[in-house]
């Protein structure tokens, strides 16, 4: 009973915390700054998208850029193609899903552990950022859509109101969908998280051995873990190609890397840490990054060190410790 | 076939040996082309450049980071894992401070040798031959001497080889040494045919993670058997198509062997193999 109470409590904490950012930011901010907060946002679906699948379904999953990148560039040429980019939504999201689907079959039904996992997605996300750096010249298009190797596709189309091509969303209309796609996601995951499904993940993920003896497949409930951790990666892609554009640098190392910064130091198994954990470690990063004051790659690697080592459950117990400090700095109160 | 067999080896000692992911594996291989190019610079012959330095310095940085970083997380393989990464995108970073994102190079020693109308690069004739030597003297370490039967017992039971009087932190210091310095080797060795940028070693990595992993528990005979086969795919497929493609092939064939093959081609081909 309590525990539905405090569930309930937070998640109204959270949405009210989302709406009010909602509707503040795009009355707050100027248009650049609206931009990058809705990269930041796209970014923040993306953060999901591994805290979903390696916190609670226990893949670690080193290849979400893979998804992710796969998600942005199926929008942009399905969209260019198609000229509706409702359509093209849809594609994004379900090819990365299908594809996520595809390389889980072989390494679920391999039966390969962990680390192998993180290899094998690491090594397919790499693979796709070289072969779509190749891509350059007019042999490599699909339909009208040239994939234009190191440069990628500046052309990417904006997303347009459903049935009306041409109608392009404003800047502000991109930022009201990505944030409430954030809240969507966000709450799409607790609620899978609820329900039967999720809960025999969560159990898949603590013991795989004893949740196959009572009869649940674990490969078809990873399976679907990941499959739905691809799809929510690709709608991460899609809302990034909308503020830039797609260029292989979506599948890069960095990226890759990032994700996986931002829910280490959000920490593992939670879904708000790793939200916060991505709007954190990128604030930090493009701000030391634009004052040249350290290099990108050697600042991350530092960080991802420094928290694997020092605090590997990432700051999520931070709020939890810092009540229970409170608490014995001043005795008399009672939280 | 035979440069992957070299980028796959101190992978094959560090991960087949000791159960460590080490990610920043592509970057030791760019450490130790940089370390012979910084060598050959500074006025040293090229042979001792390559061949010595590079793994030395490699080698030695190795044993301290093992020191320092990954002594700290055995046993807890996935964090092993994100820490190396850390390290990878570290040093990534710092060498592009140090020498800038732009390419550093030697040019290859040794002509061309011809064999009737055809002619190919002596260095690259010379690489197999290292390949060849290395892997028979690993063989020969691994199975013959008194170090490498230490290597192998630590390996299997730490526990029992430190009841024995053997410190399995020093085992596994040395381990890791020799891993990084075959790694910073082969680096060395590559560097004159494909020169050098900090970002290297992301081209390495992801094929010698592979065909560490497809040649499964034999650290000598699978990674070469595994370089065998994959390589042949590659090349072929690269002749057939484009080298972007040939890379595709290769990592699409052996995703569909992991899913053959679980264990590898060593877990069920050759199983009392090294």
């Amino acid at each position: 009973m309590r525990e539905t109470a405090r569930a309930a409590a937070s998640s109204l904490l959270v949405l009210a915390v989302g709406v009010l950012l909602l509707l503040a930011l795009p009355r707050l901010l100027d248009l650049h700054a609206l931009i990058n907060a809705t990269i930041f946002a796209s970014l923040a679906i993306l953060a999901l998208s591994l805290a979903f699948v390696w916190g609670f379904a226990g893949i670690l999953s080193f290849g979400q850029a893979a998804f992710f990148g796969m998600g942005g560039y199926t929008y942009a040429v399905a969209g260019i193609n198609l000229g509706d980019t409702t359509g093209a939504i849809a594609l994004g999201i379900l090819v990365p899903a299908l594809f996520a689907a595809l390389l889980g079959y072989f390494m679920f039904w391999g039966r390969i552990s962990d680390v192998y996992l993180g290899v094998i997605t690491l090594t397919v996300s790499l693979i796709l950022f070289r072969l779509l750096n190749g891509t350059a010249g007019d042999a490599w298009r699909i339909g009208d859509a040239p994939l234009g190797g190191f440069n990628g596709i500046p052309q990417t189309p904006g997303i347009n109101w459903p049935g009306r091509p041409g109608e392009a969303l404003t800047p502000d209309g991109v930022f009201y969908l990505a944030m409430a796609l954030v809240l969507l996601v966000y709450f799409g995951c607790r609620a899978l998280l609820a329900s039967r499904f999720g809960r025999v993940m969560v159990a898949i993920r603590e013991n795989e051995r004893r949740a196959e003896l009572l009869g649940y497949d674990a490969r078809r409930y990873k399976l679907g873990a990941f499959a739905i951790g691809g799809g929510i990666a690709g709608l991460a892609g899609i809302l990034f190609a909308n503020c830039v554009f797609v260029s292989p640098t979506m599948f890069s190392l960095n990226y890759s890397a990032q994700i996986i910064i931002w829910v280490i130091v959000g920490g593992v198994g939670t879904l708000l840490g790793p939200l916060a954990g991505c709007v954190l470690v990128q604030l930090v990063t493009t701000s030391l990054g634009s004052a040249g004051w350290l290099n990108a790659n050697l600042m991350l690697g530092l960080i991802l060190i420094g928290f694997v080592v020092l605090a590997p459950s990432g700051l999520a117990p931070l709020p939890v410790t810092a009540a229970r400090s409170l608490r014995r700095l001043f005795p008399g109160a009672r939280a | 076939m035979a440069s992957l067999t070299l980028i796959s080896m101190g992978l094959a000692v560090i991960f087949g040996m000791m159960r460590v992911i080490n990610l920043a594996h592509g970057e030791f291989l760019m450490l130790g082309g940089y370390a012979a190019i910084v060598a050959y610079n500074a006025g040293m012959n090229i042979w001792p450049a390559m061949l010595v330095v590079a793994p030395l310095v490699v080698g030695v940085f190795g044993v301290v980071m093992e020191r320092v970083l990954i002594r700290r997380l055995y046993g807890r393989m996935v964090d092993t894992m994100l820490a190396s990464w850390g390290l990878s995108l570290a040093l990534i970073g710092s060498v592009t401070v140090v020498f800038g994102n732009t390419v550093s190079g030697i040019s290859a020693p040794l002509g061309a040798i011809r064999i009737g109308r055809y002619s190919t690069s002596a260095y690259e004739v010379l690489l197999v031959g290292i390949v060849g030597v290395l892997l028979g003297g690993g063989y020969l370490v691994l199975s013959r001497t008194r170090l490498g039967l230490i290597a192998r017992g630590t390996m299997q039971n730490a526990p029992m080889a430190a009841a024995l009087g053997v410190s399995p932190p020093a085992v596994y210091a040395v381990t890791f040494g020799v891993g990084a310095a075959l790694t910073g080797l082969a680096g060395g060795l590559l560097a004159p045919l494909s020169g050098v940028v900090p970002t290297i070693g992301v081209a390495y990595i992801a094929k010698a993670f592979i065909t560490v992993i497809s040649g499964g528990a034999a650290i000598l005979l699978g990674t070469l058997s595994a370089a065998a086969l994959l390589g042949s795919i590659n090349t072929a497929t690269t002749f057939l198509t484009t080298p972007v493609l040939g890379e595709v092939a290769l990592l699409a064939a052996a995703i569909v062997l992991l899913r053959l093959l679980p264990q590898g081609i060593t877990g069920r081909f050759f199983r009392r193999s090294l």
